[in-house]
């Protein structure tokens, strides 16, 4: 039985399966390359027969995961071989063993071009073959009208010409301009009409090739579509050879549905009323059956079917139809079937208005989520998380917290992640999603991620109602016998805040509460330890009366740490420990904790950053945009701490101070504490964060309000009209002086949107100073320098640049002198790093003094997404594999955008180039559409490729959908919104009349026009 | 693109043919075979012939001792290759009578005969078994 005459080779492979391990395996191989190598080096003569046989070995050892280098030459060489079977080997080598790029290969191509034209036609298919797999751009040059010619010829045999069909497509990927579109679309409609199904199948593969490219210039070949899809569908003139189980080629009906699928749209009335009518066949006329490849051949053709109808976006009883026929697999017992309905129906999620439909589906999908295979689970996490609502939040997330038990390992993280975004997202009220994620740390403690418990900290904090009951919830958990880590770091947290409130029940006395907490130190790590020792420090202060051991208990506590190793933890014990001693002012920086700013999603934010599978999340993202969070909603309308201040206070004590600060000397006297917002922050390492979850954990254990006593005196005489000025006034100027009633020249929103665009010009003008910036950007780099100008004959003084960075962006601002000189221009450079996609933008906080006018301005700096851009040219041959291989969210994003500024098409194009987002000219065919694509550099990741298709409606100028694809779902967000945010409003309208009629101190940042989103991000920020 | 690999693993996870449709190093073949022979073969006859895997899928049909894994695209038909893969184990039963792990370790050069016949570029090219199997018989007459 052994080859035909090949007996060393089968000798050889017996020798190979008895080897006992890999080790034994590894000896006989390296023995026979050795031998293999001798005779191609020694032997000068090797007959073809000793050469064949020496080839399959090598491509045997290479199956087995050995290098073969040295044989390339020597299977490349059997291609010239006369004979067939050495002929044969040579090619079928050479395909396994090199890539398109190999030198070798080109050495060849005069050899495999006298088998394509040559006579013999065993020889030709066997050409094309090689060609057809590996061949590059070379051989599209110089074959392809060799290879059309067969594929066109009458007199070529269909063995040949199938081979040729797919050859060409090969080619064609290679190198698209060796198919002349105008000529071709003609023959490729004939190639249509070839009754041999061989031929017509690798057609067919060719078309879906041509047609994904350039739908319109092969709209001919859509009647041909259609008429083979019925010729097929109702059996007609199908040789027997050809029908598999019953069923005409299931492959070419897939594949004739899937070319379908590039055309947009069937004009024709009767084209569509025949494939609608073939459809129907297909969608009502599919049995279960009792033979297992039948069916499944059977339902392969659904399938495509109903991706079919979906793309044609058939009318809404079709679409019910198919969406029952989904609800009917998602049922079924057969697992292939199963998996494939949930797949479906998320697809369908996608793309048509179907989810109320599919909702009633929900029970059996959640069934799904315990199916015993990991696929189909995987199948209906995605699926419930798709079609999760306000309506069904609740019942969904409930059922991922209680599978999140049973789960393995590999889905909790995602698992985790998903349920605690969706609980935030949908929470019908806040103690509910209070109770979710504390039973997630509870369950995957391990996988839930810090953002995950700052985002319940942040809600508690912001929402006085939820402070008893998230206090007394903690509580419960602690009480258990095993506490996840993160589990005490969110209850310490809380119970330091708020478990004076629950002072009055059982067991919920500062003693008890301490020692709960306490307990747990021995267990955590050193990273808790410092939220623990803040818990104390305000267990202790919410004594009253004051308990002498309880105190002297902590005290201990605090002298142990003093010398502690870990700075972190040394530092709060010492700071506590000193304040302590200073009665009062423990009260003041103590005091609970200032409302945080809300601020946008901030854990789906950081989520997204976290090692998690993140596939899903921005999808969850894109949702969320769509519907706001009930927990946002609810911390708008509750004022902070009843009378002490309106929400800003956070914000600045949070943000702002440590940057101010920084240059104060270490000694904190009560003075200097009460004046700068209660802040130890004199040693903050860190460069002052406008995150505001970062600042939870912060060195800076106690940021306060100023200190609550002063600040609502202050608030209870200015509160009524202006608390918030007062406040602000008090952390940037003395209050008695007024802010900003100098004017700025020009429009400061026109003048941030123009900087976006290029890299030069004024940032800020009034009469006293001008800012200009100048930039230079190099892959995530940036080098920007500020020119302050002082337009005047007095010098500016009092002259402060401070940068409230997002959390994306690394900036380090050189130092910025105090006086600028009259007349003169001080130049100071700023560097920035970007570190992740994020539209964010960075702020600069700009101040001076002329005469007795304080200025103060909050200035968005251009340092924006584009910047961090680089245009590239992609063709068609890199584009759309790469296109392809981004198959869906949150990869690739699509959205429909209404709202757009009117603008030609071309002015578009203008627009992405100027964004440095480079538009592909004809890669779409269609001309009412852009492709475009551009490369992000980031500080994380290597330089990632984004791919932007805009496709226009013409009747409607003021729509369009947008797909945008990139291989990092932040990104692919991130770009989108942006680019979305660049075709919805271009802030050009003129500045709104209200800061001239304003009070002059009534706004601090009154220059930026309210209807800029931006801007008012902006505003927040600072 | 399609199909991006064919693999015939046994269930000891030796491969015994493998055809890759796009181009990978062999520490990338090694490692992309070790992980999916991991993946697929730990699965009961119970669970879904699909395995999601880095940002494709694999199709997968075990018959006896053998497993035939193939890679696939996101959006390819999943049902399709399912039976390709039975219409490939058919077209060599046709030819070898029965077919068995062994005759494809000792014929590998006609497994590779047989799918080139059918797979192109990872494309199908041909269904019919006829037309599969006529050029091996070709060579067999003439050798």
């Amino acid at each position: 039985m052994a080859m035909h005459g090949m007996r060393g080779l089968s000798v050889f492979i017996s020798e190979i399966r008895n080897c006992q391990n890999k080790e034994q395996e590894r000896l006989r191989v390296d023995k026979e390359l050795g031998n293999v190598r001798n005779r191609f080096k020694n032997e000068k003569v090797l007959t073809p027969y000793d050469k064949k046989k020496y080839v399959w070995k090598m491509l045997y050892i290479y199956m087995l995961g050995y290098d073969v280098d040295f044989g390339h030459m020597e299977a490349v060489s059997l291609i010239s071989a006369p004979k067939y079977p050495e002929k044969q080997v040579g090619y079928i080598a050479t395909s396994c063993l090199l890539n398109e790029n190999h030198d070798f290969l080109r050495l060849a191509i005069n050899t495999v071009r006298n088998d394509i034209i040559g006579r013999n036609e065993t020889f030709q298919c066997l050409a094309l073959t090689m060609v057809g797999n590996i061949g590059g751009r070379d051989f599209a040059e110089s074959l392809a009208p060799d290879v059309q010619k067969l594929l066109l010829s009458s007199s070529c045999r269909p063995l040949v010409r199938k081979k040729a069909a797919l050859c060409l497509l090969r080619l064609y990927r290679k190198n698209p301009d060796i198919v002349n579109v105008d000529g071709w679309a003609d023959r490729m409609s004939q190639l249509l009409d070839e009754r041999d199904l061989g031929v017509l199948t690798s057609s067919m593969s060719l078309l879906v090739a041509l047609v994904s490219n350039n739908h319109e210039a092969y709209w001919s070949c859509l009647p041909k579509c259609v008429k083979t899809l019925e010729r097929l569908a109702r059996n007609q003139d199908i040789p027997q050879e050809y029908t598999y189980y019953g069923i005409p080629s299931p492959w070419l009906q897939v594949k004739t549905m899937r070319a379908l699928q590039y055309f947009p749209t069937i004009e024709d009335p009767h084209t569509r009323r025949t494939l609608f009518e073939v459809l129907q066949r297909i969608l009502m006329g599919t049995d279960v059956v009792k033979n297992v490849n039948k069916n499944n051949a059977s339902h392969a053709v659904l399938f495509e079917a109903l991706a079919l109808v979906m793309h044609l976006d058939a009318e809404k009883e079709m679409m019910s139809q198919c969406v029952a026929l989904l609800g009917k697999f998602i049922a079924v017992r057969e697992p292939n079937i199963r998996y494939l309905g949930l797949e479906n129906m998320t697809r369908m999620l996608m793309v048509t208005d179907v989810q109320e439909i599919i909702k009633r589906h929900q029970a059996q999908i959640i069934t799904s989520l315990k199916d015993p295979d990991v696929s189909i689970r995987r199948r209906a996490l995605d699926l419930l998380y798709g079609m999760c609502d306000v309506t069904n939040a609740k019942d969904i997330v409930e059922e991922l917290l209680q599978y999140l038990s049973s789960a393995d390992f590999t889905m909790r993280e995602e698992l985790s992640l998903k349920a605690a975004i969706l609980a935030e997202k949908f929470a019908p009220d806040l103690s509910w999603y209070v109770d979710v994620i504390l039973q997630l740390i509870d369950k995957a403690g391990d996988f839930i991620s810090d953002d995950i418990w700052f985002r319940v900290v942040q809600f508690v904090t912001n929402n006085d109602d939820l402070q008893p009951y998230a206090a007394a919830k903690v509580k419960e958990y602690l009480d258990k016998s095993a506490v996840h880590e993160t589990m005490v770091k969110v209850s310490a947290y809380i119970l330091g805040e708020y478990s004076h409130l629950l002072a009055r029940r059982p067991g919920c006395s500062p003693k008890e509460i301490f020692n709960l907490l306490h307990e747990k130190l021995p267990t955590v790590s050193t990273t808790t330890i410092p939220i623990l020792l803040s818990a104390y420090a305000k267990i202790l202060m919410h004594t009253q009366p004051p308990d002498q051991e309880l105190q002297s208990q902590i005290w201990a506590i605090f002298n142990k740490y003093e010398s502690c190793i870990d700075a972190e933890i040394q530092q709060r014990a010492v700071e506590y420990l000193a304040l302590c001693q200073k009665g009062a002012a423990l009260m003041d920086i103590l005091a609970e904790m200032p409302k945080f700013p809300e601020r946008k999603s901030s854990l789906i934010k950081r989520a997204e950053y976290s090692e998690a599978d993140t596939a899903e999340q921005s999808a969850i993202k894109l949702r969320a945009q769509q519907q706001t969070s009930n927990a946002l909603v609810v911390t708008d309308q509750h004022s902070a701490n009843g009378a002490t201040s309106p929400v800003p206070v956070g914000q600045l004590s949070l943000v702002k101070v440590p940057s101010m600060i920084t240059t104060e000397n270490d000694t904190s006297s009560d003075h200097t504490l009460s004046q700068q917002n209660g802040a130890l922050s004199n040693v903050d390492p860190q460069p002052p964060s406008a995150d505001l979850l970062s600042d939870i954990l912060g060195p800076l254990a106690i940021e306060g309000p100023p200190d609550a006593t002063v600040q609502s005196e202050n608030n209870a005489a200015s509160g009524l009209e202006g608390g918030s000025d007062a406040i602000d006034g008090s952390a940037i100027v003395p209050v008695e002086e007024q802010t900003n009633t100098v004017q700025p020249i020009g429009n400061i929103a026109e003048r941030f949107h123009a900087l976006c665009l290029k890299d030069s010009g004024v940032l800020y003008e009034d009469p006293y100073i001008q800012v200009g910036i100048k930039a230079e950007w190099r892959g995530h780099h940036g080098r920007l320098v500020l020119f302050l100008g002082n337009k005047n004959t007095a010098p500016l003084v009092s002259v402060q640049a401070i940068i409230l960075p997002p959390a994306h962006l690394k900036m380090e601002l050189s130092l910025v002198p105090d006086t600028i000189p009259p007349r003169a221009q001080v130049q100071c450079p700023l560097e920035v790093v970007n570190l992740r996609p994020s539209r964010d933008v960075a702020v600069l906080d700009f101040s001076y003094k002329f005469g007795t006018n304080m200025v103060n301005v909050k200035l968005r700096l251009p340092a924006v997404l584009n910047k961090f851009l680089q245009p590239i040219q992609v063709s068609a041959e890199e584009f759309f594999p790469q296109w392809r291989s981004f198959s869906g969210p949150p990869l690739k994003l699509q959205e429909v955008i209404r709202g757009i500024r009117p603008m030609p098409l071309p002015e578009m194009a203008n627009l992405l180039n100027s964004f440095r987002i480079m538009i592909c000219p004809g890669l779409d065919p269609n001309p009412n559409n852009l492709v475009a694509s551009t490369t992000f550099y980031s500080d994380s990741k290597p330089a990632m490729l984004c791919l932007v298709r805009i496709e226009t409606d013409p009747a409607d100028r003021t729509q369009l959908r947008m797909t945008l694809a990139s291989g990092d779902p932040t990104l692919t967000f991130e770009l989108k919104e942006f680019i979305k945010e660049q075709l919805i409003s271009i802030p050009t309208a003129p500045r709104a009349p209200a800061p001239a009629a304003a009070p002059p101190a009534a706004q601090p940042t009154p220059q930026i026009p309210p209807n800029d989103p931006a801007a008012i991000l902006a505003g927040l920020l600072s | 693109m399609g199909i991006r690999f064919i693999l015939m693993v046994n269930k000891q996870g030796q491969t015994r043919l493998a055809q890759y449709y796009e181009w990978l190093t062999l520490e990338e073949r090694r490692a992309l075979e070790g992980e999916i022979v991991r993946k697929c073969l730990a699965r009961n006859e119970q669970q879904c012939s699909f395995v999601e895997h880095r940002n494709y899928k694999i199709v997968y049909r075990r018959y006896a001792s053998l497993f035939f894994l193939v890679g696939v695209d996101n959006d390819e038909n999943e049902l399709a290759i399912l039976e390709f893969i039975h219409l490939l184990v058919e077209t060599m039963d046709r030819h070898f009578g029965n077919v068995c792990e062994l005759d494809i370790m000792f014929h590998l050069e006609k497994a590779h005969f047989m799918l080139d016949e059918m797979v192109m570029n990872g494309s199908v090219v041909e269904t019919s078994k006829a037309n599969i199997l006529s050029p091996i018989q070709l060579m067999e007459k003439a050798s």
